[in-house]
């Protein structure tokens, strides 16, 4: 299913729909490995590629770090949160700690072509296929 | 420190509306830190996703309103194959004990997704040491 944003209505509670439809499908099969289920990701297709968006609301870029390598992206890093000197607190949801996850995906990657933008906590990682895994349309004679 | 455990994956909450919004869209409460130093009692909120010009704070009637907006029109032409966790508006409030912050001396900051406020107490809500005679 494509996403279609002509109606603005309720484009927003469609896409939301839309996102539950794939939760935790089997596209990256049992391929997520690594350490631990944090940070949560989604996948999306573009055209031929493909966009991975993790949320990592407090962390810092330079606590961030990424690898690619071949059909496999690892993402790691810490989260840091200072309460600073004296400080009561009164209540406390935010957790802190490292992360350290390796998610494969089903294609190859051209590592020379992953793109990767961090911003208001949000990591959009653009990942290109692999020329060999590009698909070629088949002239029938 | 802390640093040291890994981090486990927090499911985002859903709001529980007291009131409906004529949009039918799902919106999310944001994980929340609220500590007191000596002059300001602090919030701490995770919004990922929301950039300043989308985080909308008000103070009224000792309520403190917090809502964030992200941009979906990013996600536009991307199809969804994989998904752990689901996108939307976030929104929450505190009450606030009464006339004990300078409701127009309140600043915020964000960074990283986090919206920082500090909310400065006035001068009778400080603590003041008692001495004994």
């Amino acid at each position: 299913m494509a996403l279609g944003f002509a109606d603005p209505f309720d484009a927003l509670f469609r896409f939301q729909r839309a996102l539950d439809q794939r939760l935790d499908s089997d596209w990256l099969e049992d391929a997520t490995s690594g350490v631990g289920a944090f940070p949560p990701i989604n996948v999306f297709r573009q055209g031929n590629d493909f966009v991975a968006i993790i949320e990592l609301p407090g962390v810092s870029k330079d606590d961030l770090a990424l690898e690619v390598r071949g059909n496999a992206i690892r993402i790691s890093g810490k989260k840091l949160i200072d309460y600073g000197g004296k400080a009561s607190v009164h209540r406390r949801e935010r957790v802190a700690g490292s992360f350290d996850r390796t998610i494969a995906l089903p294609v190859q990657l051209d590592p020379g072509r992953v793109a990767a933008e961090y911003r208001d906590g949000v990591l959009v990682l653009s990942l290109a296929r692999a020329e060999i895994d590009t698909p070629k349309a088949i002239k029938i004679s | 420190m802390a640093a040291t455990q890994d981090l486990e994956v927090q499911q985002k909450r859903e709001l529980e509306k007291k009131d409906e919004s004529t949009a039918p869209a799902r919106i999310f409460v944001p994980n929340t830190d609220i500590f007191e130093t000596e002059g300001a009692l602090m919030v701490v909120m995770e919004m990922p996703g929301v950039n300043r010009e989308h985080a909308d704070i008000t103070v009224e009637d000792n309520v403190l309103n917090v809502a964030g907006r992200i941009d979906f029109s990013k996600y536009e032409k991307m199809q969804p194959l994989y998904t752990e966790y689901n996108v939307g508006h976030y929104r929450r409030s505190f009450n606030l004990s009464p006339n004990s912050f300078g409701e127009h001396k309140i600043s915020a900051e964000m960074k990283d997704g986090v919206l920082t406020l500090t909310l400065p107490k006035v001068e009778r809500a400080k603590s003041r040491r008692i001495p004994l005679k």
